[in-house]
């Protein structure tokens, strides 16, 4: 324990930190797992979205409502931690021979005011988010579903027909914020789901508190409440856990982490693989329409330099390409180093020499403008010139769809086959590098149409081959998720954000 | 002109003041890039998504008719709704005043008395060691800005010697009142040095006055003289500076509300802004503006009471 205090110091109070003597700072770090006991609240601490946040599972967006959607109610699938889907309301699913029609079995659950969960649930929650009139988030996902044609076999099984093969189905089913309501429900003031906790209260932008739902079907919760608060300062959710206000703190910086990790006053939790952190060139346009610079832009980027400094550490080197360690990842494609040598002869054949390009960035993200003044600097060697232009962080994410022609990104989990139809097809809506390529588009059709895992395996790395090559994304880190707890707290799992066993609160337990 | 005529004629001037504010708030927020729908969509901006988002919120009206709907509804005691929650705007400031409203009370409870008798103590002991002392103190307390002084309060106080909770959060602070505690240092730390060197400014120039020496040559008592002669003198500019604390208190204090989770109006307004929500940050706009005119109104006709010849009400 050589610096109880990397945190106050970086802040500049060296004189006042030095001056105090941390009490504890010599406790052994508790890691080994307790046994599952019942009882208890945990506070959870989150960043939200203030007053205005709702409680419509189908509107969420930020990881608070995620998290209490996720608690709340449930999905016919989620996401096991290498994206994979894993049945949940489903019991099984089971595809025709050409992937067009999905039969669903659901299993013997119930919402928290005792009736079943039906067909009939199922198919009004997903004409809900498929409604012309509304804009829910996860209708793109769904939007493959033919509703006149699916129908309700029984109370239990449900038969999706869709619109288009489509193997990978699972996937839709588990989209992010596709939860069951009871059929025709809008009010959600006193929400009812099937999830493993049951409402109790809500203070719009300060705290929901919940309770154990003890007949739910995967088992009941070990924790009798769940209270989630709300402090948008990650510096107020540490102080808040380490002063022992609250029990699990969400989103910490790597920075946090690394001051309190051996303190031995809280539990550092990261999730490897949990979100990608690149920079996004529009290949349609100039000067990144030239394959030539942007491969000298893959060459010149120092990604150790970059996990280093803007990840401080929590993180891992990326290949540019999405997913690592997730299900369909090409593995076998060697990993990019840095070679500053072929970078400049890139940009010299690309007649690209002395260009000067701006990087749209802004504080959308964690570590964004951090990253855009390092990789400048990198950029800067290979005789690049990179300004760093710095946007309104409310509106980044439209604005650098349509605009500019290098800015940073990031995304959370999901799986590859989500991010190429969200992005990288002609039609996707959220195209950020504008990679619209008939022939792309062709294998990515094929390879949601190609029943054999192994040969749909294959297609899967094909795609991904070409965007190491020559793709507009440029990954440079895959970011770990890190979450702080009480040393109280056991069975927190390590999971992408937006994953199953994230933020999934009925199996923690207090010691 | 009568104090009366007078309350009046400003109060008249105040609403054209709210008014303008008004205006420029709107233009403002219009001026910013992106709008509600925008702003709500975030790292999914699908357009067709977006447009969606757009005609159920009615954005595509222009925004000059949206101005005037939404003055319309004003002028008949409707703030509208928000555009991404659909709750009442007056719900919005519910949830914010009382936070907002307990940390001022709070802080002003606090912050009159001792300024002022510290002021006094000190303009009696001027040019002594005590005086000395308490204007350095007063001047070096001044220059810390909020924010740093909380950390270093909530690093001291409230993670490494556990004293005091380092934040509010999930607490209720009438139930659980130490969690005000270290908010309302920060509060009243730049205030009280403020008001106190006024005080005490103001005061030595009473003593030192004509009508201060003929009250003490008539035989009176110091402690007379001093309470009931000088120091409403010299309260007039306090009561100023007094008036443009309460105005930045009862706006929220950022700062404050983000380092310590207590989400007062501030906290709404950002919050507003950041989502482009109108409704809200017109709602949020006209309570500030009556607000500060209210309050400087009030000060006004205070330092008029107390020192008819310097106040600014002639």
């Amino acid at each position: 324990m050589t610096d109880p205090f990397p945190t106050l110091r970086r802040r500049g109070f060296l004189a006042l930190a030095g001056g105090l003597a941390l009490a504890g700072c010599a406790g052994t770090q508790a890691t080994e797992s307790s046994a599952p006991r019942s009882g208890g609240r945990l506070r959870a601490a989150f960043a939200g979205g203030g007053a205005k946040e709702v409680l419509d599972p189908h509107m969420a967006s930020l990881f608070v409502e995620a998290a209490r959607s996720k608690a709340l109610y449930d999905k016919l699938a989620d996401f096991g931690s290498d994206l994979t889907p894993v049945p949940r309301l489903a019991e099984k699913w089971e595809p025709n021979a050409d992937a067009t029609t999905w039969r669903i079995t659901l299993r013997q659950a119930s919402f928290h005011d005792g009736r079943p969960v039906r067909a009939a649930d199922v198919l009004s929650s997903y004409a809900r988010i498929l409604d012309p009139k509304k804009a829910f988030r996860a209708k793109a996902s769904l939007a493959m579903i033919d509703l006149t044609s699916s129908r309700a076999v029984d109370d239990r099984t449900v038969e999706f027909v869709l619109t288009r093969p489509y193997v990978e189905f699972p996937n839709a089913l588990a989209t992010f914020s596709a939860h069951i309501i009871p059929e025709s429900t809008e009010d959600f003031a006193r929400p009812v789901g099937s999830g493993p906790f049951s409402f109790v209260s809500f203070t719009p932008g300060r705290s929901t508190v919940l309770k154990r739902y003890a007949d739910h079907w995967d088992g009941a919760a070990r924790l009798d409440e769940v209270e989630f608060v709300l402090a948008n300062e990650e510096s107020a959710r540490v102080n808040a856990l380490l002063a022992g206000q609250v029990e699990y703190a969400h989103d910490l910086s790597p920075v946090t982490a690394r001051a309190h990790e051996s303190g031995g006053r809280v539990r550092i939790v990261r999730s490897p693989n949990s979100g990608i952190q690149a920079f996004a060139m529009k290949v349609d346009r100039p000067p990144f329409d030239n394959r030539d610079l942007r491969e000298a832009m893959f060459l010149l980027a120092d990604r150790p330099q970059l996990v280093e400094s803007v990840l401080s550490g929590s993180g891992q080197v990326a290949n540019d390409l999405y997913g690592k360690g997730y299900r369909h990842y090409a593995e076998s494609i060697p990993q990019r180093e840095r070679d500053l040598d072929k970078a400049r002869f890139l940009i010299k054949r690309a007649g690209a020499e002395g260009l000067k390009v701006a990087l749209n960035t802004s504080e959308a993200a964690t570590g964004f403008v951090e990253a855009a003044t390092v990789f400048a600097d990198q950029a800067k060697q290979a005789g690049i010139t990179i300004e760093v232009a710095v946007g309104d962080k409310d509106t980044f994410w439209a604005d650098t769809l349509k605009n500019g022609s290098l800015s940073s990104f990031r995304s959370g989990a999901m799986p590859i086959e989500s991010h190429v139809s969200q992005r990288l097809l002609s039609k996707s809506t959220t195209n950020v590098t504008k990679w619209a390529r008939p022939e792309f588009d062709a294998l990515y059709d094929k390879a949601v149409s190609t029943v054999d895992e192994t040969a749909r395996d294959g297609v899967y790395q094909e795609m991904q081959r070409t965007l190491h090559a020559e793709g507009g994304y440029l990954v440079w880190g895959f970011a770990d998720w890190v979450v702080g707890t009480a040393q109280a707290v056991d069975g927190v799992a390590t999971a992408p954000a937006n994953t199953l066993d994230w933020a999934r609160f009925d199996r923690v337990w207090l010691r | 002109m009568t104090l009366g005529r007078y309350t009046c004629r400003r109060l008249l001037l105040g609403s054209v003041q709210v008014l303008a504010v008004l205006v420029a708030v709107f233009l403002l927020v219009e001026a910013l890039p992106g709008d509600a729908a925008v702003a709500l969509a975030g790292d999914n901006p699908d357009p067709a998504r977006v447009a969606a988002i757009r005609s159920a919120m009615g954005l595509e009206n222009p925004a000059a008719q949206r101005f005037a709907t939404w003055l319309g509804g004003l002028l008949s005691g409707d703030l509208g709704s928000s555009l991404v929650s659909d709750r009442p705007v007056t719900e919005f400031i519910a949830a914010g005043l009382p936070t907002t409203l307990l940390l001022a009370g709070v802080t002003l409870l606090l912050l009159v008395p001792s300024s002022v008798l510290l002021g006094v103590f000190v303009a009696r002991r001027a040019g002594g060691r005590v005086d000395r002392v308490v204007t350095a103190a007063t001047i070096g307390l001044h220059a810390v800005p909020e924010f740093a002084l909380a950390i270093v309060l909530v690093a001291l106080f409230g993670v490494e010697l556990g004293w005091l909770p380092p934040t509010a959060l999930g607490a209720d602070p009438l139930a659980d009142p130490a969690v005000l505690v270290l908010p309302v240092l920060v509060l009243l730390a730049r205030p009280l040095c403020a008001v106190t060197r006024l005080v005490r400014a103001a005061m030595v120039d009473a003593l030192a006055s004509d009508y201060v020496r003929h009250a003490r040559r008539l035989g009176l008592t110091r402690a007379r003289v001093d309470y009931a002669h000088a120091l409403p003198n010299a309260l007039a500019p306090a009561v100023q500076q007094l008036a443009r604390t309460t105005d930045w208190l009862l706006g929220g204090v950022i700062v404050v509300e983000a380092v310590f989770v207590l989400p007062g109006l501030g906290t709404s307004l950002v919050d507003a802004v950041a989502g482009r929500d109108m409704p809200v940050v017109q709602g949020l706009a006209v309570l500030f503006g009556v607000t500060t005119v209210l309050v400087n109104l009030a000060a006004d006709i205070i330092a008029f009471r107390l020192a008819p010849r310097a106040g600014s009400a002639a």
